[in-house]
């Protein structure tokens, strides 16, 4: 056909613009199709009768395009709360050379989170009462909520608490205590 | 004697002249005219467009524009939003930033659309450039909130902070805070890519409280639904609002609140965001759904009754982005309620699951197709085709100019046929003789390549993936499609001959990549030799492609054509072919 016959002319390997007779660059170059991966075109689009088959819902990279940035979004979407383990949160106090993390969840209450936070850090807290905050010793318990207010540790509903506490901060000695006073 | 047209402008009128000529193309135009109309546009140029950062130097751009205001630039090649471009290949903003620092002190905005940005280069923004209005960053990464902080802290007239499908590494929600009490200025505020929970937030209400001018702010997944309220009553003047987290448990307080609030926003008219939906919430939109030009709900898990009911309420929906979620009877309610519709955009809710997992069909487009005479740009994944249903939406939307096709399993033939579906996009070239954009799937052979190159003759970017059986596809395309500036390719059998024999057509166009195609080392060395203006970069992360025989296929490959010779800050894994055998590394 016409336009096959045009086609071969226009794509004989050189590199001038077609239509401009050149010598030929290079001898005819052999296609070595390396085979391709997943599928295969034969001329007769049948498909793989490649020596690698290849596996039937293989995931191809990039496809479907879909937007990693979609991807990615949409997977922390789908993830429901049970699925996502533990509320780990770090735990900071002051003077200490580095952090801990804890896992809110793991604890029925706030007396089994402050025995926790004792042991860990070798400290006591004092009594807690509504009025007074943390008494008895020079270390508070205090934490960041959602909103990057620092809270004194014990003045919500446990329940509450764990859904918006970022971090907890073991405030030692004026600053402690400048927070347990009503009016800061 | 010089002689002096007697009718000539003094400069000064040239210049503002020229001052109303606003887009690219026509000041390019304007500057071909003569020298001197040259040498007067390029002193009063203020916006530049650097549609890809390597084809052009920094200091290049400078020399010629001194006295640029605005510029924007895009890095990565497309295919990078699909993970096809590794990491580190490049696109860094810094030595922009760098020259720019000295050369444009009075620079106001910065729009990068795919590039590496620091928080180096963001310091750097916020000490070096006083009057600093706009930063936009499209699908950008590598920066954290200490640079978003510095930002914040040094712009005092900063208008747009929108940091759109950036990555951003969250260090601290605190950098919201570092806008100073005095700003009052900004007018958008995009940070709904932010991962973490950690945006102080009643830093955010401060902000917005004071900002009177505040027309666009996306929000975060953090924000929860309870205080949308607080956040729209401080700035009832929003037009574009972007959800957080639209779930909690139904309270009626709570929901009286959130529609009272919306309903203040007289001016709200798109709405986006939307990560986990409560229906039950859905209606506290009612009252605004009747003003709604633009909903996004491409994140919102919920079924097709809730976004019927919703979509029934938005009879001025003029762009809806959704899942698939959707399904074909959503969509033909919103053909039928939906009649000033331009764009439809359907994404998969299951996009590696095997077998489909909702009943969205070629019957939704079709409907929507048939049902908005206004409909120009459609981006569709869906599981079955057919050239019938292809050729049915290009008669019904002649009109189109954007078309995305992505039928999920690839070479899927026609459905009811089992032919390939050339015939159908052959129609879509053939009718809508505006199409700019394309993107084919399914199965394809090379004739539906020579429709392309024979009606495509506005088609400005082509996007194509497991289609076609020999060079001729390729040449088609090349030889064809007039206005091709982005040709992007992958896992096609390609090769060299088309290639070379339309090496002088890639310097008419932006860029082509190719990969998982069967152009040859050798095909590739000998384009980079023969043609100086293009940079002909090969990308292989398993070895050097000259540890293979020549006439082996690369891996991937981007060519670009540029006036600023061969890039220097490629890794390892990228080689650009250079003159005389000789491959820069």
């Amino acid at each position: 056909m016409e336009n096959s016959v045009a086609y071969e002319k226009a794509t004989e390997l050189r590199l001038g613009l077609p239509g401009i007779d050149e010598p030929a660059v290079l001898s005819s170059v052999k296609n070595n199709k390396r085979p391709l991966h997943d599928e295969k075109s034969g001329e007769n689009g049948k498909s793989a009768q490649n020596e690698t088959a290849p596996p039937s819902k293989a995931q191809i990279v990039g496809w479907p395009p879909v937007q990693s940035y979609r991807k990615n979004n949409f997977q922390q979407a789908k993830k429901s709360e049970s699925e996502c383990g533990g509320i780990y949160v770090k735990v900071s106090m002051d003077g200490a050379p580095y952090l801990r993390k804890i896992d809110l969840k793991v604890y029925k209450g706030y007396p089994e989170l402050l025995q926790v936070l004792e042991n860990m850090f070798k400290f006591t807290i004092g009594d807690y009462s509504e009025r007074e905050g943390y008494k008895g010793s020079d270390y508070e318990p205090t934490y960041e909520d959602k909103d990057g207010d620092w809270m004194l540790v014990g003045d919500v509903p446990w329940e509450m608490f764990i859904r918006s506490c970022k971090r907890l901060r073991i405030m030692k000695g004026s600053e402690a205590r400048g927070l347990s006073c009503s009016g800061v | 004697m010089q002689k002096k047209m007697a009718y000539s402008f003094p400069d000064e009128v040239l210049e503002q002249v020229f001052s109303f000529i606003q887009s690219d193309k026509d000041r390019n135009a304007v500057s071909l005219v003569c020298k001197s109309w040259d040498e007067i546009e390029r002193w009063c140029r203020r916006k530049v467009f650097i549609g890809n950062c390597y084809a052009v130097s920094p200091r290049m751009v400078i020399r010629r524009f001194p006295e640029v205001r605005s510029i924007k630039l895009k890095g990565k090649p497309h295919f990078a939003d699909f993970n096809l471009v590794p990491d580190g290949w490049g696109g860094y903003v810094l030595p922009w930033i760098a020259e720019m620092a000295g050369a444009y002190p009075w620079l106001e905005e910065i729009r990068l659309k795919r590039m590496v940005v620091t928080d180096e280069s963001l310091e750097l923004i916020a000490k070096s450039f006083k009057n600093f209005k706009v930063l936009v960053l499209f699908s950008c990464e590598g920066f954290s909130t200490d640079g978003l902080a510095a930002i914040a802290a040094s712009c005092k007239n900063l208008r747009e902070l929108d940091l759109r499908e950036s990555e951003v590494d969250d260090l601290s929600g605190h950098w919201l805070a570092h806008f100073p009490e005095t700003c009052t200025s900004l007018v958008s505020l995009n940070i709904s890519c932010l991962r973490s929970d950690e945006v102080s937030f009643s830093a955010l209400e401060r902000l917005v409280g004071r900002c009177p001018n505040l027309r666009s702010l996306r929000l975060n997944r953090a924000v929860t639904l309870d205080k949308i309220a607080n956040i729209l009553r401080r700035a009832p003047q929003l037009v574009d609002f972007g959800t957080g987290y639209y779930a909690a448990e139904l309270q009626p307080d709570v929901f009286s609140n959130l529609a009272g609030a919306f309903s203040s926003c007289k001016e709200l008219k798109s709405l986006s965001g939307f990560w986990d939906v409560v229906p039950a919430y859905l209606p506290a939109l009612y009252s605004i759904c009747p003003r709604l030009t633009s909903l996004n709900l491409s994140y919102a898990t919920i079924q097709s009754p809730d976004l019927i009911k919703l979509v029934s309420h938005c009879p001025r929906l003029q762009r809806l982005l959704v899942l698939d979620y959707v399904e074909d009877s959503g969509l033909e309610e919103l053909a039928s309620s939906c009649k000033d519709l331009q764009e439809l955009r359907v994404f998969p809710s299951d996009p590696f699951g095997a077998e489909p997992n909702v009943s969205l069909t070629e019957q939704g487009l079709v409907a929507v197709s048939l049902g908005c005479p206004k409909l120009r740009s459609v981006l569709y994944f869906c599981r079955r085709m057919s050239n019938a249903a292809l050729v049915t939406i290009a008669q019904n939307r002649p009109n189109l100019t954007r078309f995305r096709l992505c039928i999920i399993e690839p070479k899927t033939p026609d459905y009811l046929t089992l032919e390939p579906l050339d015939v159908g996009f052959g129609a879509i070239v053939e009718h809508c003789k505006d199409l700019r954009r394309l993107s084919l799937s399914g199965l394809l052979t090379d004739h539906v390549f020579e429709y392309i190159g024979t009606y495509g003759k506005k088609l400005e970017m082509l996007s194509v993936a497991f289609a076609g059986d020999s060079d001729l596809g390729l040449h088609h395309v090349l030889s064809g499609c007039e206005s091709l500036r982005k040709l992007e390719i992958r896992d096609c059998p390609f090769g060299d001959k088309a290639l070379l024999a339309n090496a002088a057509k890639l310097e008419t166009m932006r860029s082509l990549w190719m990969s998982s195609c069967a152009v040859s080392f050798g095909a590739c060395k000998l384009l980079g030799q023969k043609m100086p203006k293009l940079n002909v970069e090969v990308i292989d992360e398993t070895e050097p492609p000259d540890s293979r025989p020549e006439s082996c296929p690369v891996d991937k490959l981007y060519i670009y054509r540029s006036v600023a010779g061969p890039r220097f800050d490629m890794p390892p894994f990228v080689w650009t072919m250079g003159e005389a055998v000789r491959i820069l590394h």
